[in-house]
């Protein structure tokens, strides 16, 4: 049996290396690759915890369905986002995206 | 007379109420201000016989009564009442007799010589308040009505004698009058203070008891008391040192100066003494009355002296009354209190006839230097025989009224104090010398003046002379001395005195001198008169003088200078007290400018200082609060701003970083 | 050790490492090749998990369509072949500070719990049950995310469709292709 800390554990560490991701990329579309890993350990956790705490109830499940949906939804929004930027802008990258600066 | 004293509330009121009708109502109409006038004094006149013949009928009588009172107003002061009401007693129905009927003549006089006068209805209202003044004077019961009548009177002297205010003179002479009598007055109402303090009331019945208590007890107060009182008569009266206003009140209209300042208001301080003569008398060996001869006695020569060197025709006159109230006083401080009212009455009577006569000149010739006038007897005949028999009164001639009246005092002062005696004796040789004088250069010889086209006055004025000079020649009969051989007992055995002589009797503290007849004093006196009218019928009458003559006394050289400009009395008081007085009214002046106002402006430039330290707070401390929160929040703003780089990146970081901080309190906490 | 829990560790190791992968690589697209790795251990994570299902789902949701989508992105916005100078912006060292620390808050946490582990078994027609819930007592939420994605949907084809000048208030041009 694996032990659920271990997942846990594993959760954590991939949040973290999202949520660098998320905060030290360049280029947007790093920082949604960053986000998504990020949704991922989540999702993991979840899991993790519906199937150690409460396997007769499946909520765990359906909510990492919910969570992809949400992510899904949200990676073609912001997609679509970064492509009309790139349209306008000629880049992507965030740091020159600073208009509402002081 | 219980009934008859209700009247006597009118006799006052009925010229106040025409005073009022002619100032509200008719001032415009001057023949129906003049009419109302004369008909209010009428009235006045015959309410005041009434009384005066019912007194007379029941004489001897009448002076054993006690005083007949009608109270009038009774004022509450705490635990006692002050009584304001009139009284008839034998002082009151003397003058009585005197003031209404001399008042009568003067305005019935007036409608002649103040006709065509601009300010004719406003004359005749004058007069009658004044008429007011004099008559409650006289009917009052107390002290305060008297003290009221006393100040009307003022006023409307002061009013009068301005009337023609115009003239600077007039203006100035007016002023001159009130001021100087307002001293007077000072001291008379520091006395009726007095008075009222230690006697409780103002009443002279309650006054006269009460001051024999406090002679006892405080002599020296009573003494101060009684002179301060004798200091209202001596302003009111003229007597020295207080006489300066007089001769200057002449420049008011003649019926003016025969009214007030020779027959009624300058009475009404011997009136005075002679109503409060108890007060006088109260103290034992009356030091006070001592005062009082000395300087009625005083004033009597010393003002006849002055008026031998005068040229105006009513400054002789006036000097004249000064003289006479002099003999007045003094008659009175010698005890001679008949002798006293008699010679008012009788002075009334020939000196307003002087003055009406004078007046009657002035009209006629229109100026009052008598230098400039001469032969007025064929021109002017009821006017000269008028002023002669006036002129003759005054001297002391026989059986002319002035004779009697200034004989009974002179032959008091004989038998009382004989330093008065003859100080009164050559005063009376003096007046009767002056008194040529003046009618040998007004009426004699040729006229100087070629110019002057002198003319007899209007009956209307020469009538009231006519009846004035009926009084001059017979009153003095009524107080023929009862030893004086055929005369005396055909009279009555004098009259007078016994309606007079127990005026006091129910204070018994008040024992009036006995005078007996004696005929050299008598004598004395004729061969004074003739004598005064011999010398001065030898200067001026024998040769009349001519245009540009010169006077002939002014071969006196520096006493004619001195008694021509009056002792230079006037000079020495304008030096002293006047420049005093002005110079403590600058003093105070410059107190108030420099110090008062130094203060105020003071105060005012602290205010100033410290509306500018407030404002200096108000932009530094408090703006710069209020600028400094600004400040503070846009230099902070300023820096913070920089947290907003726009990029999503940091903003994220600073979540996750607050969200750490957030997690480790909760750990820990 | 048992079977199973090599074989976590093997994926776990090949997702850690992936992940690492992901957010240090300068290139893009070995970025997004990389995330696919990642993606397909954390589906393993499901099946470890007795998820099938949700590892079905996240196969075909995520590597099928997100990453694919990720990839036409990158390959419609930047230079495909080309390294970047360096892909950090000038706050990584404290966003790595900041991991770091989380990181060590998180492994704290997960290490002192009290877990109460149950020994219930999941049940047996996992799918069947699965689909009742989400449509019982979830059906709500299953609406609400229908809803979302619809708005994706549209919203992503305004947002990114090319751009047709349109004329002043009043006035509309017909547009020039």
């Amino acid at each position: 049996m694996i032990p659920l800390s271990w997942f846990l554990i594993v959760a954590a560490i991939l949040f973290c290396i999202g949520l660098y991701g998320a905060l030290a990329r360049r280029s947007a579309i790093g920082i949604l690759m960053g986000i998504e890993l990020m949704l991922n350990a989540v999702n993991i956790n979840l899991v993790a915890f519906w199937r150690y705490v409460t396997p007769e109830v499946l909520t765990g499940q359906v909510f990492a369905i919910f969570v992809i949906t949400v992510a899904a939804a949200e990676a073609a929004i912001g997609l679509a986002l970064i492509i009309s930027i790139f349209r306008n802008r000629e880049t992507v990258v965030v740091e020159d995206m600073d208009m509402m600066k002081w | 007379m219980e009934n008859l004293v209700k009247l006597v509330p009118f006799i006052p009121i009925v010229p106040l109420l025409t005073f009022t009708i002619i100032v509200v109502f008719t001032n415009r109409n001057k023949k129906l201000s003049s009419y109302l006038a004369v008909a209010a004094i009428f009235i006045t006149f015959l309410l005041s016989m009434v009384i005066v013949l019912n007194a007379v009928i029941r004489m001897p009588h009448f002076a054993e009564e006690p005083a007949v009172h009608l109270t009038l107003l009774r004022i509450p002061t705490g635990a006692t009442t002050l009584d304001i009401g009139v009284q008839i007693d034998p002082l009151t129905v003397a003058l009585l007799f005197m003031v209404p009927t001399v008042c009568l003549m003067i305005f019935i006089y007036s409608i002649g010589y103040m006709e065509g006068d601009p300010r004719y209805s406003r004359f005749f209202a004058y007069i009658c308040l004044f008429a007011t003044g004099m008559l409650g004077l006289v009917v009052a019961d107390n002290l305060l009505l008297l003290f009221v009548s006393w100040e009307i009177m003022g006023l409307c002297s002061y009013l009068l004698i301005g009337f023609w205010f115009e003239k600077p003179e007039a203006m100035w002479a007016g002023l001159k009058a009130f001021i100087t009598t307002r001293i007077g007055d000072v001291l008379l109402m520091l006395g009726m203070m007095i008075l009222y303090f230690q006697t409780g009331a103002l009443r002279f019945e309650t006054v006269f008891e009460g001051v024999e208590h406090l002679a006892e007890t405080n002599p020296n107060l009573m003494l101060i008391t009684a002179l301060l009182v004798f200091g209202g008569a001596v302003g009111k009266s003229a007597q020295f040192p207080l006489h300066v206003w007089l001769p200057d009140a002449m420049e008011g209209p003649t019926p003016v100066s025969a009214l007030i300042h020779a027959a009624t208001m300058v009475a009404a301080g011997v009136f005075l003494v002679a109503r409060m003569l108890p007060i006088f008398v109260v103290l034992a060996g009356m030091p006070a009355l001592i005062w009082v001869a000395a300087i009625g006695a005083f004033t009597a020569l010393f003002a006849s002296t002055i008026a031998i060197a005068q040229d105006d025709i009513k400054r002789v006159l006036a000097y004249s009354t000064i003289s006479q109230l002099g003999y007045m006083i003094m008659a009175l401080g010698i005890g001679g209190f008949v002798a006293a009212v008699f010679h008012l009455i009788t002075h009334a009577f020939f000196k307003a006839l002087l003055f009406l006569g004078s007046g009657s000149v002035i009209h006629g010739v229109e100026t009052n230097d008598m230098m400039e006038m001469g032969g007025l007897r064929r021109k002017m005949p009821y006017t000269f025989w008028t002023f002669l028999a006036g002129m003759l009164a005054l001297a002391g001639v026989p059986p002319l009224a002035g004779f009697w009246s200034k004989d009974e005092i002179l032959a008091t002062a004989f038998v009382e104090n004989r330093v008065v005696w003859v100080m009164g004796t050559i005063a009376a040789f003096i007046t009767a010398f002056y008194m040529t004088r003046l009618v040998c250069l007004t009426f004699f010889g040729q006229a100087r003046n070629k110019e002057i086209h002198a003319h007899e006055s209007p009956p209307v004025m020469y009538v009231p002379l006519i009846i004035l000079a009926i009084g001059a020649v017979l009153l003095g009969f009524l107080g023929v001395p009862a030893d004086f051989p055929i005369l005396g007992p055909l009279l009555g055995n004098n009259p007078f005195h016994h309606f007079l002589a127990e005026q006091f009797h129910h204070w018994h503290y008040v024992a009036l001198p006995h005078v007996e007849f004696n005929i050299q004093v008598m004598l004395i006196s004729i061969v004074m008169a003739l004598g005064g009218i011999g010398l001065g019928y030898l200067l001026y009458g024998r040769k009349p003088l001519v245009a540009g003559q010169r006077d002939p006394l002014e071969r006196m050289g520096i006493i004619w200078t001195v008694l021509r400009n009056k002792y230079y009395v006037d000079e020495i008081y304008r030096a002293t007290i006047i420049r005093g007085t002005v110079g403590l009214a600058d003093l105070f002046f410059r107190f108030d400018l420099g110090i008062i106002d130094g203060i105020v402006n003071l105060v005012g430039k602290l205010t100033e200082r410290w509306s500018w330290i407030s404002r200096l707070f108000d932009v530094y401390v408090l703006d710069g609060i209020v600028n400094g929160v600004g400040r503070v929040t846009s230099v902070v703003g300023q820096e913070l701003r920089y947290i907003q780089t726009g990029r999503v990146q940091n903003y994220m970081i600073i979540v996750v970083i607050s969200v750490l901080l957030l997690v480790g309190v909760f750990l820990y906490i | 050790m048992s079977a199973m829990q090599v074989v976590f560790l093997v994926l776990a190791v090949v997702a850690v490492g992936s992940a690492v992968g992901v957010v240090t690589s300068r290139n893009i697209f070995y970025s997004a090749l990389l995330l696919i790795a990642c993606l397909f251990t954390v589906a393993g994570f499901y099946i470890l998990l007795e998820a099938a299902f949700l590892a079905a789902v996240q196969v075909l949701v995520y590597v099928g369509a997100i990453a694919v989508l990720i990839i036409f992105a990158v390959m419609l916005t930047e230079r495909m072949m080309g390294e970047t100078k360096h892909p950090w912006n000038e706050q990584w060292s404290v966003a790595l500070l900041v991991a770091v620390a989380l990181v060590a808050v998180m492994l704290y946490v997960v290490i002192n719990g009290n877990w109460q582990v149950s020994d219930a078994a999941t049940p047996t027609d996992a799918i069947v049950a699965l689909g009742q819930t989400l449509l019982s007592t979830y059906v709500l939420p299953f609406e609400v995310a229908s809803v979302i994605l619809l708005m994706a949907l549209i919203g992503a084809i305004i947002i990114a469709r090319e751009e047709r000048p349109i004329g002043l208030a009043g006035e509309e041009q017909e547009g020039e292709d």
